[in-house]
This record gives structure tokens, C-alpha cells and sequence, in this order.
């Protein structure tokens, strides 16, 4: 079928239209695509900003190192690829009802059905001078550019209104090395979440980070100021000089349109939706913070998200329906926890009791609201400390009977938070809220026979989102799992019932220096396996750092440990010298090849910028390494479960865009951490800006430049299962950076399992990130100190292995392809590839014989 | 191959054989292995000085001679795998993929169908001697 070129397409698919590309908007899309509707309708999105759909909850993370597009939520091509016409910086004026028009400055656009997503504005106190210079709000991520360009003339900033956002923007301010203040009109800080007590505990520990707090302050006027731009007047005319001042006092639904065009609006804002999010025309739908359900706007956008999925399923003509959403919430603002679950002040309960623990020393607060009869968990507010949150959310979500001293979920214990046992939630409790997975959905896996918790993860999905579920889930993996009669086995293998960790407790504790004295006290068996062995070697190297050719140390390790090369399919060893950094000179890069050439080796440059050297035999190892020590290298450690690489590019010293010296830091980590032994290997990098050439973000360290330092990044991996890393502390100095990193590895090498990289280890962790942030940055556990202590022994024990064992006749008699001839292996054999050796395939080795012996 | 086998194994239990001179005991490691060249064969020796806590009273160091060629890989390294015990056999773990090949007549656990040819070894004094039966070509 053709049609002319000015004929409009005859069977035309009904065209639906939706106007904002937020993160409701955007997560619309995504729920339209999978209810396939973009089949059946042509869809037209408006986006006001000139970016497409972001991240907006994060975005405080564009002033610590994510740029646009790492805030950026879904692939850039979504919407090309679904044939969604997605038109950015083209904002919508007017809706015509009347012929079904939406009017934009290019024109009207027909719609028979139209999603209205466009959120909410920033409201912004009407004050005298709230329109000078350098006053801000903050939302978007232009809004940001411009904070930003601001703040580098600026020394000082203020934050108009206390809550959630105004905290974020607070933080943000200070992120940007400004003087911070934050001016509240409320008696307390966060005065939907908290009450007084917790609100006066707040705001100490904010004060204690350095940003003034102000509260019971109504600014009257803006005005110019004697040493900052502006003067803030308040309503006892004391007043307040800064030089930037972001407005962020609360939302107001950006309804604008939906006025204009005669929608049902609500007293104080907000367009009416019904339960399918139908406004007053049936063919006009809301969602998001622009919607009004029931006389509530939700204002987060978990909340959102539902209603966009009932939405898609109204316009599908399916059945689900909005009915609310919980608003609680759990925040980490300025690096204090916030948790509100319920109601959380009381108020809205009638005849409720209340349970409430302060501790004005640790600087935390609980807060527990029961039913009349005290059976049921109404409402509970946490400031300090969120260990408490998952539990409570439970109680409360899945109405469990509350124990018979509901106080006691609220008292500190030496066990840190109480958890709620397994067996008392209902199949119906979610476990994983980020994927909606129930506890019946895990029990169903466990019947299906999945006894492994990674399993468990990658089919089910559970907690692997924002990961707060993990202690939970893995609570409830190995109940049901016990509850079958599955025994939880934990032991390292037979000869040892401990697992990793436990043993490094014990060679760390005893101060057991040997396989033997560990297997004497605590093992079982005759001698280990090839299990336990190498898996006690490397305990002991990461504890001691005895050289790994002493006599009593040979046995344990595996072949590559033993000859300390890396053994390949054939037999044959591969010989990785150490390049710091990837910086090598000319006279070295030709001594490698000197070697490679006498030696007739394969060379190949490796992805962590050294060289590998390919196809050594046995007794030629040690001949190599005097060559390679006398042009002055060192072991690389490519075969060892341990440091290898420290990736970097160039830096400051030869590139434009460079703000540090990547290769400097590169040198400095590499030699301090070469050497050290670890449950698996250990890969770094170090960029010269955020432009991150060194591909930090996929290592396990992975160090960024910024303009005040470094910003660090930790259990990121490429390989088989790529994690990005996490941003985990910024703008560190070179000693600050160093510490932190010591603590970190020696954290891992204490606690992680045997063969578990970084990424696995983390996201095992229970408590995930924040609880590594604990121990690590602010030493909640108290082993700051004892892990560095314990680094610099590892660090001040190093040796070239190659060099000790060149030394010493004894240790190098192993290396020796046959103990009573001089002969080489006569079954190694290589052909020549491109013009380098490679091992013969088998037939090749067959059609030689036939050659040899005809 | 398994031809081969069958031979050697009956070989060993003949009464008169002539011992060959492989290596020195200062040749072995302690708990590991090395390999020797004997007449095109190479023949991984694994060396376990004492048995803790023995119960028999074999005060013996122990010693055993298997195929270094690992018949997985097709590589000549079982004399640089792991030795240890596994429910009770003891056992080297091939360097290449793990497999377990018992000390005692090279039978791989994991795959019945492989077994790794063995040799008759002892003590001359601090030497290592090869039994080879009389007759036998190798």
C-alpha cells in the first residue's frame, strides 16, 4: 500500500500523546512498552527540559561525579527503538479539549488520549527580592548548571526551607564548598517526618557537620547586603547575609495546563484522578505528582510509578486499579538516617500509644505508635540509626502482631537492631520492595530447589536493587531452607568445618603461622585438599606476608602460587613483569623484548597495561626472571589471588582535561598494595578526570580525579558479571584516599569468602553500602586503626618474590622440568602464528609425527 | 592403555625386578611432587615424609610414582598439582582442571573410564629406585 505524500495516513492508529519526560513520566513509557500499547497507539512525548528523563531523586549526585548521563534513567535510544516520537525542549502552552489539541510553539498536536505527567514546581515563599540575582531553586538539572556557575564566585549559600528537598539542596550547596545555612519557617527541621524530639536531634547532628541551622524563621524580604549580595530580613527583623539562596520549601502540582483547560482541580492544587487516574474528561489521565487522589498528592515516586502502571492498565482496558500508596520513606540526608514509616506522629490514629527512646550521647531517636489496643504498629519515625527500619516496616505493612514488649524493637541491643524471625512473616510480606518480591515467591524457589543464595538473587530478583533487603532475604533463603531439612553448610570443605572468615579469625587470634598448626588444632583429614590449601596460603599471606617459597608454604599453593607464573593449556607458563601504572621507559619496553625474543615467547599487552610474556617452560622461569630483575623489574603477581594492575591514563602532566596526577596516584597505590594477597584478585584505577579514561568505575578501586582531590569508587568489576562501582567517598586527599583503601582491603581480606571478588563480597554485605560506609569511614565498628596496622605489615613485609627465590638454590631446585635430565618437555610445540610461536593444535601435532616418522 | 596397565600392574607384584636410580631424596619437595625421565616416560613423584599421629607405625616416608600427563588437558603437569586427602584416599588435583587422581593407583575420581599409569618405587638409601620387572621392556 502506498500513499501520496500530502494525503495523511488513512488507517491511522489512535494517537496518544503524553506531556512530561520525569521519571514518572519516562517509567509510563517503559510500562506502555511492555503492555505493548505502543503497537497499538502513536506515541507523542513532550519534554520541557532540554534533557531526556533523569534521575531526579539523585540528583544531588551531579555535584559528586555523575554527569548528565550517568543520571540519565534507560537507554538512550528507548524511545527510537519503540517508535515513540520523544520532542525535548518543546514545552506544552495549552491543551484545546474542544478538538483535542495540544498546543505547543510549533503548533497543535491531536491526541485522542493524553497523559498528563508533568509534575510538580518548586514553590517558592512569596517574599519581597525572591526574583534577585543569584536566587535558585532546585529541581533540575539546569537549575544545578547554574547553582554551580554561581557558586564559584560565591562563599556562602542558603537553603530556604528544612524538609526532605531542602536538606538535599543543602547538601549539595555544601558539596559545592559553600558556607551552608538552611532557613526554616517550622519550629524543627523535617517537620512532616519528625517531631521535636527528633527534630532538635536532627538538626545537632547537621550543625555538627558544619551548616547552620535557623528554624522558626519567616523571611519578610530580600535585600542588598553589606558583605554578601544578599541580606534575608526575617520577622524579627535580624537578618542574614549570603551570597546564593535556593528556594526549596515544598511542591505545588504543575497544573497549570489542566487549569487553564477546565479540569477538575483540587482546593489547594493538584488535577482529580479516580482510581483507573482518569481526571474529570475520560480521556485526559494524571499521574505522578501533578495527580490528586483522594485529596492527596504523593510526592515521591515510588507512589508514581503505581500510578503510571494503572494508567497504562486503563488505557490496555485492563483491571488494575491506584489505591493509595505507603508513604514511608527511609533517607540518608547529609549522612544522617531519616526513617518515617506510617503515622508517624500519631495524629491521624485515634487513641494511639506511643513507646519513645532517646539517646542524646549516640544522638538517636525512636519512636514507636501502636494501636489502642497495642497489638498493631501504626506508625514509627527513626533519626540516627535505620537498622531498625526493615523490621518495623514489616510489622507495619504486613499488620503482624506486635511481640508482647513492643519497646524492645526500639531498645538498643548488643546485637545491634532485632530482626523479625522469618517464620513469623506471612507468605504475603514483601521482601524486596525495589523488585516486589514476597516471601511466598522465595519459598516457591526454595521448592523448585534452589539451594544457593546467588541463585536465589538472579532468579527471583530479589535484592538487587537497592540492596536494604539483603540481611532479610538471606534470613528467610536459610529458613526455608532449614525448615526442608536442607542443612546450611558452611565449611570451607572436609578437612576444615569453618568458613573463611572464621579461620582468618583463628590464624589472626592464635597467631598461626603454618597449614600444619591449623590443620593440628582445628582441622580434621590426614593433610587438606587442593581446596583448603591454597585457601589457608593465602589467609596466612594476607595475615604474615611470609615469602610463598618458604619450604612449609610450597605445598599449599596452587601451580601458579608454586612457580609464580601462570601455567597455561599446554603446560607452559606465562611471565607478567610488573609495569606500575602502565608507565614503562624505552629501555625497558626493549629489555621485554630481548627476553621475549631469546626466550622466542608470545607477547600480547594485557588489558591492565602490562605485557605478557607466553610459553616459558618450567626450567627456564628462573633464567628469565635474572634477566628481567637485572633490567630492573619486579613480579607482577599475575598469578596470584592478589593486587595486579593499577590502571591509569595520563593525567594532568601531558593532557588537557587532566586535574590530577592519575599516573603519580597510580605509582604510589600500586607499590604500596603490590604483594598483598587477598581472597581473589584485586584490580585499581586511576583517572585524571571525570572524563575516566582508566575505566576506574569497573575495578574494584577505582580513583577519580576531581579539582579537590580524589573521589573514591569501590567493588566495581568487569569480567563475567559487570558491576559498576560505587561511589563510596569524594574530593579525598592523598593521605585520606590511602587510609581509606587500606581499611577497605583489609576489610574484605578479613570478612569476604574464599574466591569472592569485591562486587560479590559487597553485595553479600549485610547492610550493603551504608554499613561499609560505617565501618570503614566513620569506624563504627572500632578496627580503624588495627586494619591499617595491619596493612602496613603486609606492606613493610614485601619482597619480590622472584628476587628472594633467585637468591636461593634451594628453593629454585623445583624448577626444573625434570629432576635427573636436562631435557625440555619433548610434547610442548609450537608453530609459528603472525609471526610469533603458539602451542601446536592436536592435529597439527599429529600431522608433524606422521612428517617425522615417513 | 589400558593394556599397558594391566601389564604394569602384574608386573609389580613379581618377585624379581632390577631397580633404576631416578633421583636423590634432596630432589623431592616435602609434601608436593616433581617429575623424573625414565626412557621416554615422565613419571611425577609425590613425596610424603611423615604421617602425623599414624596409628600403623609407618615410619616409611612415603613415596608415589604417577603419569605426569594429565589425560584431560593432554599436558604434561601432574607432578605440579596439589597432593591431598579426599574422604580418606590420598589424592593430587590436577593443575589444569581440578581433577582428582588417587596416589595410590591413579584412578581419577571424578571420571572412572581415566586412570593414570603408576610405577613400583622405593628406597636405596637416600636414592629413589624405579622397580622395573625383569623382562619388562620399560
Amino acid at each position: 500500500m502506498t500513499f501520496e505524500a500530502d494525503t495523511p495516513t488513512p488507517p491511522r492508529k489512535p494517537r496518544l500523546i503524553v506531556i512530561g519526560n520525569g521519571m514518572v513520566g519516562h517509567y509510563c513509557l517503559e510500562q506502555l512498552v511492555e503492555r505493548q500499547a505502543h503497537q497499538h497507539y502513536a506515541i507523542t512525548v513532550f519534554g520541557e527540559e532540554r534533557h531526556r528523563a533523569y534521575d531526579r531523586v539523585h540528583l544531588s549526585d551531579y555535584f559528586t561525579g555523575s554527569d548528565a548521563d550517568a543520571l540519565a534513567l534507560g537507554e538512550a535510544d528507548f524511545c527510537a527503538r519503540h517508535g515513540i516520537d520523544l520532542r525535548l525542549g518543546e514545552a506544552v502552552s495549552a491543551i484545546d479539549r474542544e478538538s483535542r489539541l495540544v498546543v505547543t510553539e510549533r503548533g497543535g498536536h491531536a491526541f485522542d488520549q493524553l497523559i498528563l505527567a508533568t509534575g510538580s514546581c518548586p514553590f517558592v515563599p512569596p517574599i519581597p527580592g525572591n526574583d534577585r540575582p543569584n536566587c535558585f531553586v532546585y529541581r533540575t538539572l539546569d537549575d544545578l548548571d547554574a547553582i554551580r556557575a554561581a557558586a564559584e564566585t560565591a562563599s556562602s549559600g542558603v537553603v530556604v526551607g528544612g524538609g526532605l528537598l531542602g536538606l538535599e539542596a543543602a547538601n549539595a550547596l555544601r558539596g559545592l564548598n559553600l558556607d551552608t545555612a538552611v532557613v526554616e519557617f517550622a519550629p524543627r527541621l523535617m517537620p512532616m517526618q519528625v517531631d521535636t524530639e527528633g527534630g532538635d536531634l536532627l538538626r545537632e547532628k547537621i550543625e555538627q557537620l558544619g551548616v547552620q541551622v535557623l528554624t522558626g524563621r519567616a523571611t519578610q524580604r530580600i535585600e542588598d547586603g553589606q558583605d554578601h549580595q544578599h541580606r534575608m530580613v526575617f520577622q524579627d527583623e535580624k537578618v542574614w547575609e549570603t551570597d546564593l539562596i535556593v528556594f526549596s520549601a515544598g511542591i505545588r502540582p504543575q497544573d497549570r495546563l489542566a487549569r487553564d483547560c477546565g479540569l477538575e482541580i483540587g482546593e489547594r492544587g493538584g488535577v482529580v484522578v479516580d482510581d483507573n487516574c482518569r481526571t474529570s474528561d475520560p480521556n485526559i489521565l494524571a499521574i505522578g505528582e501533578v495527580a490528586l487522589w483522594q485529596d492527596s498528592i504523593f510526592g515521591l515516586v515510588g507512589p508514581g510509578y503505581q500510578m503510571a502502571k494503572a494508567a497504562v492498565d486503563t488505557l490496555v482496558e485492563g483491571e488494575l486499579t491506584f489505591q493509595g500508596a505507603d508513604m514511608s520513606t527511609k533517607l540518608k540526608l547529609l549522612g544522617v538516617d531519616v526513617g518515617s514509616i506510617g503515622d508517624a506522629h500519631g495524629d491521624r490514629t485515634p487513641g494511639a500509644r506511643m513507646y519513645r527512646y532517646l539517646d542524646q550521647i549516640k544522638q538517636e531517636y525512636r519512636k514507636l505508635v501502636v494501636s489502642s489496643d497495642g497489638k498493631k504498629l501504626v506508625g514509627a519515625m527513626l533519626v540516627g540509626d535505620n537498622s531498625y527500619y526493615d523490621t518495623l516496616l514489616q510489622y507495619y505493612s504486613n499488620g503482624l502482631e506486635l511481640p508482647k514488649d513492643p519497646a524492645a524493637l526500639i531498645l538498643p541491643s548488643t546485637e545491634g537492631a532485632p530482626t523479625l524471625g522469618a517464620d513469623a512473616l506471612p507468605e504475603t510480606a514483601t521482601i524486596c520492595s525495589c523488585h516486589n518480591v514476597s516471601k511466598g515467591a522465595v519459598c516457591q524457589a526454595v521448592e523448585a530447589g534452589c539451594t544457593d543464595l546467588g541463585t536465589l538473587k538472579a532468579d527471583t530478583k530479589a535484592s538487587t536493587g537497592c540492596g536494604g533487603c539483603t540481611a532479610l532475604l538471606k534470613q528467610v533463603f536459610e529458613h526455608e531452607l532449614e525448615s526442608r531439612g536442607v542443612e546450611v553448610d558452611r565449611s570451607l570443605c572436609e578437612h576444615f568445618a569453618y568458613t573463611r572468615q572464621e579461620l582468618y579469625g583463628l590464624i589472626r587470634v592464635e597467631g598461626i603461622q603454618s597449614f600444619e598448626a591449623l590443620h593440628a588444632r582445628h582441622g580434621k583429614g590426614r593433610m587438606g585438599c587442593d581446596i583448603c590449601k591454597p585457601a589457608v596460603a593465602s589467609i596466612l599471606a594476607s595475615c604474615w606476608n611470609a615469602p610463598i617459597t618458604n619450604p612449609s608454604l610450597v605445598p599449599l599453593q596452587d601451580t601458579n602460587d608454586t612457580f609464580m607464573a601462570n601455567m597455561q593449556k599446554n603446560g607452559t607458563y606465562s611471565v607478567v613483569p610488573r609495569i606500575p601504572g602502565g608507565e614503562i621507559t624505552p629501555d625497558k619496553l626493549i629489555a621485554i623484548g630481548a627476553v621475549a625474543k631469546k626466550y622466542d615467547l608470545y607477547t600480547k599487552i594485557t588489558g591492565g597495561q602490562r605485557i605478557d610474556l607466553f610459553g616459558a617452560q618450567l626450567h627456564e622461569l628462573p633464567d628469565i626472571w635474572s634477566e628481567l630483575i637485572a633490567a630492573g623489574f619486579e613480579t607482577g603477581h599475575a598469578y596470584g589471588k592478589s593486587t595486579r594492575t593499577v590502571k591509569s591514563c595520563v593525567g594532568n602532566t601531558w593532557c588537557r582535561y587532566g586535574v590530577q596526577d592519575s599516573v603519580a596516584m597510580a605509582l604510589t597505590i600500586e607499590n604500596r598494595y603490590k604483594g598483598l594477597r587477598s581472597p581473589h584478585k584485586l584490580k585499581f584505577a586511576v583517572s585524571g578526570c571525570t572524563r575516566e579514561c582508566a575505566e576506574a568505575q569497573s575495578k574494584d578501586v577505582g580513583v577519580i580525579a576531581t579539582e579537590h582531590g580524589w573521589n573514591l569508587y569501590v567493588c566495581g568489576n568487569g569480567g563475567m558479571r559487570p558491576r559498576h562501582a560505587e561511589l563510596f567517598a569524594t574530593d579525598l586527599d592523598d593521605t585520606e584516599l590511602l587510609r581509606i583503601i587500606d581499611r577497605l582491603l583489609m576489610f574484605y581480606i578479613r570478612t569476604a569468602d574464599r574466591l569472592q571478588r569485591t562486587s560479590v563480597w559487597r553485595e553479600n554485605l549485610e547492610g550493603g553500602l551504608d554499613y561499609l560506609k560505617a565501618v570503614i569511614l566513620e569506624d563504627s565498628l572500632g578496627l580503624g586503626d588495627e586494619l591499617e596496622a595491619q596493612m602496613q605489615h603486609v606492606v613493610d613485609q614485601y619482597e619480590c618474590e622472584w628476587a628472594g627465590a633467585l637468591k636461593d638454590p634451594e628453593k629454585l631446585k623445583r624448577f626444573r622440568t625434570f629432576v635427573n635430565d636436562k631435557r625440555s618437555d619433548p610434547d610442548i610445540i609450537a608453530v609459528s602464528e603472525r609471526d610469533q610461536p603458539r602451542p601446536a593444535r592436536p592435529e597439527e601435532i599429529a600431522a608433524l609425527a606422521v612428517e617425522v616418522t615417513s | 592403555m589400558s593394556e599397558l596397565i594391566l601389564e604394569n600392574e602384574a608386573a609389580r607384584s613379581a618377585s624379581s625386578s632390577r631397580p633404576v636410580r631416578l633421583c636423590s631424596r634432596a630432589d623431592l619437595v616435602a609434601g608436593s611432587g616433581i617429575v623424573a625421565w625414565h626412557e621416554g616416560h615422565q613419571i611425577a613423584l609425590f613425596y610424603l615424609p611423615c604421617r602425623p599421629g599414624a596409628a600403623d607405625g609407618a615410619d616409611e616416608p612415603e613415596i608415589y610414582a604417577l603419569d605426569n600427563r594429565d589425560p584431560f588437558s593432554g599436558a604434561n603437569v601432574i607432578g605440579r598439582g596439589i597432593v591431598g586427602d579426599l574422604k580418606g584416599e590420598l589424592v593430587v588435583a590436577s593443575p589444569i582442571y581440578k581433577q582428582h587422581f588417587r596416589l595410590t593407583d591413579g584412578q581419577c575420581l571424578e571420571d572412572a573410564t581415566r586412570r593414570l599409569r603408576t610405577w613400583s618405587v622405593g628406597w636405596d638409601g637416600d636414592n629413589v629406585v624405579l622397580h622395573i620387572p625383569v623382562g619388562a621392556d620399560s
